[in-house]
């Protein structure tokens, strides 16, 4: 029986210190306050003092209360019985259905072996041409949608994850609003996934340290199913919250910060999370989904600038539209050989030209003259905007590759497109 | 000789740096392993104060205790060199990745320590000395085939004293670990040479005759760099860049085609997916040169952001020791390392944890000169036999922000020899590879005349300049002059400077043809064409690209090749004509 420590020495924001001996690190403990129980990991060891973040946070926490150290790392429950049901950041339900106590593990541990990965190659498609067309999802994938708070993030991640075939579908919610939680739960409902969905949900209400947890739990449970053959999708919104949480941590434990205030491993903690999507070798697979707010849209912020570099891509979500600029497929070139032979060239083509269509726009909007080629590049951006970009859009990806060649051959003669020769021949629209 | 057991006890953990207390003497930067259970966890001392070392450990800390033995090997950070390196795959401490998966499956276990060699494999040693030669450090003793090479078998470096051979083994098949030969130094002492030895990761090696200027272009088949920004064989370039602007696939694109003898690729904190295609994919393809799959001439490092983060900063100088390893052979190698940021900010993790004063964006204020020192270990040398050894080093960097005002972009640019800044605006145009044509630069010569090169560079820059222009005034407001320099340097950019990576013609030219097309390239940039208006100058030139884009797709030295290079010419040639005429 672990021995219980009732004497806390000091209690610097979520994070409480007590002597104690005989403790690992990263073990768990409870605290035991007057407005409950709550779980504390250790963070810290030096000599017989322990450091724990309390999950439950350090308001209310007495100098007398009790921690009760728990002898393991956190864990979690893992069995069937988890489909459709809804948990706290600790781990507790959530929906008022019973604890899952049976086949206890780990979570948060080890990383996948790179040999036993193997290349992704199933395109996952979503019927939104932003996505099939320009930046294709694939199985495995980990891609972030990059987003100004106000825009719909939570709403494409819902119908991505619900348009997608997936055998589950694990949501880690970290700082959601009440409201968002409650979207996706009828959203995943209506679209008849909620029977196939596990959910870790921490609301902006509940104390911060426990949003910290939502990833690895969300994680540690989807990475067991996809070892059982699932395809698991993991959809974590937002992790700018969790990096925030991070932020305040270590601020308390007055480390040294690197960039705006942010950890020096914030690159090291968000990697960890973000490098368990894979393909295994022999079993299933995992894709994660999440969103990352940026601060005032800028993307050289810490947590997307981090987060970028992790990721496999990103959208990037903007006045409501997937953005063929800042977004990015790095797996794209996996699947996208084999859908169809134009797909690349579209691709490039399509967006190449967009490119010059802003220029001419920015001529336009500083009041120059017009030449031949700028009005057709204008109409083509239009064009572009209409009937590709926005999210309402709902084709399969040949039906959004023959949509591109009516375009280009809508504003423009052959040569103008800058694409093969080859290609144009087989598919330039007769009429 | 065994050493006596030196044992200290863990008294504080912070992440993955642990302080032990310790009563027997150690050494800076030695080995030591903290024994949780059964399983050795491997660490280094960074740090010693009175009776307390600082360690980093290359593994995850969870369940480790205050008072937790810590065992001292008195040995520093070393690698195993010997036949058998190429074709592997390992983590940042040289433990084998595919030799793990056997033994424990889809993760990696926590405190497992394999041998980077396989000990039990036997290979067919020749030997080059007889009983009384001398030899030195890094003299041949003898050489065994491995792949496509000639793997030579050295004097371990550390034996940097006279010796004579006593006795040396004559041919056979030998394993690694077997004694091929002994040797004696002047007084006496009689060491055994086996066909491996270790070698500290931090200390270079140095045993050979002298450093040379390194000036032979390596051929990267890449036209922007071969072209415009070349790389020297035993030269150091870095490739800076934000994300998703291309670093990673210009790097695999290098790894395929470089024209070196071995390419080691260090996955140094990035994506494991990457690593999954260089490893899954390159058994696969067929080096055109050889006619053997790619990996015959490739090892790889792999120390992907989810591992430990102390392996990742070990394991540069693990990939180097082994690139210096094989320059000893005279072979010309590539370190590819992606990516370095990644490595200085694992330098910042653990000086963080270290409290030691914080420097620019809280790297440590080492950081610049651990980067030179890294960075100097590439180099042209030549050996005691004559020949000539390279490494030549690239690296990634991954600027925060995409801002190349930061310390580690910085402590770069001062060391390396080669710059190929990557831009975010080429990335969101699709003009691959991003490089930026204004902005890199290089020291070393091209294979191509230097004053062709000026020129079609002052065409990128006043074509930019025009570009920039009518960003004010507008297209009406540019003359026609200014306008066709600008069509030229957007042309110039399209069929030469941009190159398509995924066509299997397109993404490797070779140094011959390279030359061939820019003289073409260099006709055009210098005709003086007369346009009637700017309509006229731009279908001209949109109709030039198209079939040069065309000409680039199609493989060097066929029927078809010049058929496309005459069609070219006809159109050029008559724009001139009926243009003169008007």
């Amino acid at each position: 029986m672990k021995k219980v420590y009732s004497r806390i020495l000091r209690i610097v924001g979520n994070v409480i210190t007590v002597k104690a001996e005989d403790v690992q690190y990263e073990e768990l403990a409870e605290v035991s306050t007057s407005f409950g129980k709550s779980l504390a990991q250790v963070i810290r060891l030096s000599d017989d003092e322990v450091n724990l973040q309390v999950f439950a946070g350090g308001r209310g926490i007495s100098t007398g209360d009790e921690v009760r150290f728990l002898g393991h790392p956190m864990q979690v429950g893992f069995s069937e019985n988890l489909l459709g049901r809804i948990f706290t950041g600790s781990g507790k339900p959530r929906d008022n259905g019973p604890a899952i106590t049976e086949n206890l593990i780990e979570v948060g541990g080890p990383s996948v072996n790179p040999a036993k990965r193997i290349i992704p190659k199933n395109m996952v498609r979503t019927n939104i041409p932003m996505i099939d067309v320009f930046n294709s999802l694939v199985e495995s994938q980990k891609i972030p949608i990059f987003s100004v708070s106000g825009e719909p993030y939570n709403e494409l991640l819902a119908r991505i994850a619900l348009q997608a075939e997936v055998d589950m579908i694990v949501l880690g919610g970290i700082g959601l609003k009440f409201d968002e939680y409650l979207y996706f739960k009828n959203t995943l409902e209506e679209g008849g996934a909620l029977s196939r969905t596990i959910c870790f949900i921490h609301t902006a209400s509940d104390p911060t340290v426990e949003g910290l947890m939502v990833p690895d739990l969300a994680l540690a449970v989807a990475e067991k199913f996809a070892l059982q053959g699932k395809r698991v999708f993991c959809l974590l919104t937002d992790m700018t919250n969790f990096a925030n949480a991070m932020k305040e941590i270590a601020i308390t434990m007055e480390q040294v910060p690197s960039n705006r205030g942010y950890p020096g491993d914030l690159y090291s903690q968000l990697a960890k999370r973000y490098e368990r999507a894979v393909d295994f070798d022999g079993a299933g697979s995992l894709t994660t989904l999440a969103v990352t707010t940026m601060p005032g849209d800028d993307v050289t912020h810490p947590v997307p600038d981090n987060t970028g570099y992790i990721t496999e891509g990103q959208f990037y979500l903007k006045n409501g539209r997937i953005e063929p600029f800042g977004s990015l497929s790095r797996l794209k070139q996996q699947v996208n050989k084999d859908s169809r032979e134009d797909h690349r060239a579209i691709m490039d083509g399509m967006i190449q030209i967009y490119a010059s269509f802003k220029e001419t726009e920015e001529k336009k909007s500083m009041g120059f003259r017009m030449s031949a080629w700028d009005r057709k590049l204008i109409k083509y951006g239009n064009l572009f905007e209409d009937k590709m970009m926005a999210l309402t859009v709902n084709i399969p990806l040949e039906k959004a590759l023959d949509r591109g060649w009516e375009i280009l051959a809508e504003c423009f003669s052959k040569e103008e497109t800058g694409l093969r020769t080859e290609l144009i021949n087989k598919f330039w629209p007769k009429n | 000789m065994k050493k006596k057991e030196n044992i200290g006890k863990i008294v504080a953990i912070n992440g993955n740096m642990i302080t032990v207390e310790f009563t027997e003497n150690i050494r800076q930067n030695e080995v030591a392993y903290a024994l949780l259970g059964e399983e050795r966890l491997k660490s280094e001392v960074i740090r010693i104060k009175n009776n307390r070392a600082e360690l980093q450990v290359y593994e995850e800390t969870r369940g480790l205790k205050v008072g937790t033995e810590v065992e001292f090997s008195g040995e520093m950070l070393t690698v195993e060199l010997g036949p058998g390196l190429l074709t592997q795959i390992y983590d940042g401490l040289q433990n084998p990745l595919p030799e793990i998966a056997e033994k424990c499956g889809f993760f990696l276990p926590k405190g497992l320590n394999l041998h980077a060699l396989d000990m039990e494999k036997k290979w067919e040693f020749d030997p080059c000395v007889k009983v009384g030669d001398s030899v030195s450090a890094g003299h041949f003793i003898g050489s065994v085939p491995e792949g496509l090479f000639k793997h030579s078998i050295m004097i371990p470096f550390y034996l940097t004293e006279k010796y004579t051979v006593e006795e040396i083994v004559s041919s056979g098949s030998y394993a690694v670990k077997d004694i091929v030969a002994k040797i004696k130094d002047e007084s006496g002492k009689v060491f055994d040479i086996q066909m491996y030895f270790e070698w500290p990761v931090r200390i270079s090696v140095t045993a050979y005759k002298q450093r040379l200027q390194p000036v032979e272009s390596l051929v990267t088949r890449i036209r922007l760099i071969d072209t415009l920004f070349p790389v020297a064989k035993g030269g150091t370039y870095c490739i800076p860049g934000p994300f998703g602007a291309g670093k990673t696939v210009l790097q695999q694109i290098t790894s395929r085609h470089a024209e070196v003898d071995i390419v080691l690729i260090a996955a140094c904190g990035e994506r494991a997916g990457e690593v999954v295609e260089t490893l899954r994919e390159f058994p696969e393809i067929e080096d055109p040169r050889t006619g053997k799959p790619l990996m015959e001439r490739t090892i790889i490092i792999c120390n992907t952001s989810s591992m430990p983060v102390s392996a990742r900063e070990s394991s540069v100088y693990t990939a180097i020791t082994m690139a210096e390893y094989y320059r000893q052979m005279g072979l010309n190698v590539l370190l590819l390392a992606d990516s370095t940021s990644r490595w200085a900010q694992a330098m910042r993790e653990i000086s963080g944890r270290l409290e030691e004063i914080p420097g620019e964006e809280a790297f440590p204020a080492y950081l610049e000169s651990r980067i030179a020192a890294f960075y100097e270990r590439a180099g042209l040398v030549e050996l005691y036999n004559g020949e000539k050894g390279s490494v030549t080093v690239g690296g990634t960097v991954s600027p925060a922000g995409g801002n190349f005002e930061e310390p580690v972009t910085q402590g770069t640019l001062k060391v390396v020899g080669a710059f190929h800044g990557l831009s975010r605006d080429r990335s969101n145009a699709r003009r691959y590879p991003s490089i930026d044509p204004l902005e890199s630069w290089s020291k070393y010569p091209s294979f191509i005349d230097i004053e062709k090169i000026k020129k079609a560079r002052a065409i990128l820059f006043r074509g930019n300049e025009v570009d920039q222009m009518m960003k004010v005034v507008g297209e009406e407001g540019t003359s026609i002059d200014d306008y066709i320099i600008y069509l030229k340097s957007e042309y110039f950019d399209f069929v030469y400077l941009q190159q398509n990576a995924f066509d299997e013609v397109d993404a490797a030219t070779v140094k011959e043809r390279q030359i061939h097309v820019f003289d073409f390239i260099i006709e055009v940039l210098s005709s003086e064409f007369k346009f009637r208006d700017k309509d006229h100058a731009r279908n001209f030139f949109q109709t030039l690209r198209q079939m040069c884009i065309d000409w680039n797709f199609i493989a060097w030295e066929t029927d078809e090749f010049k058929n496309q290079e005459e069609k070219i010419r006809k159109a050029v040639d008559e724009v001139n004509k009926n243009e003169k005429s008007v």
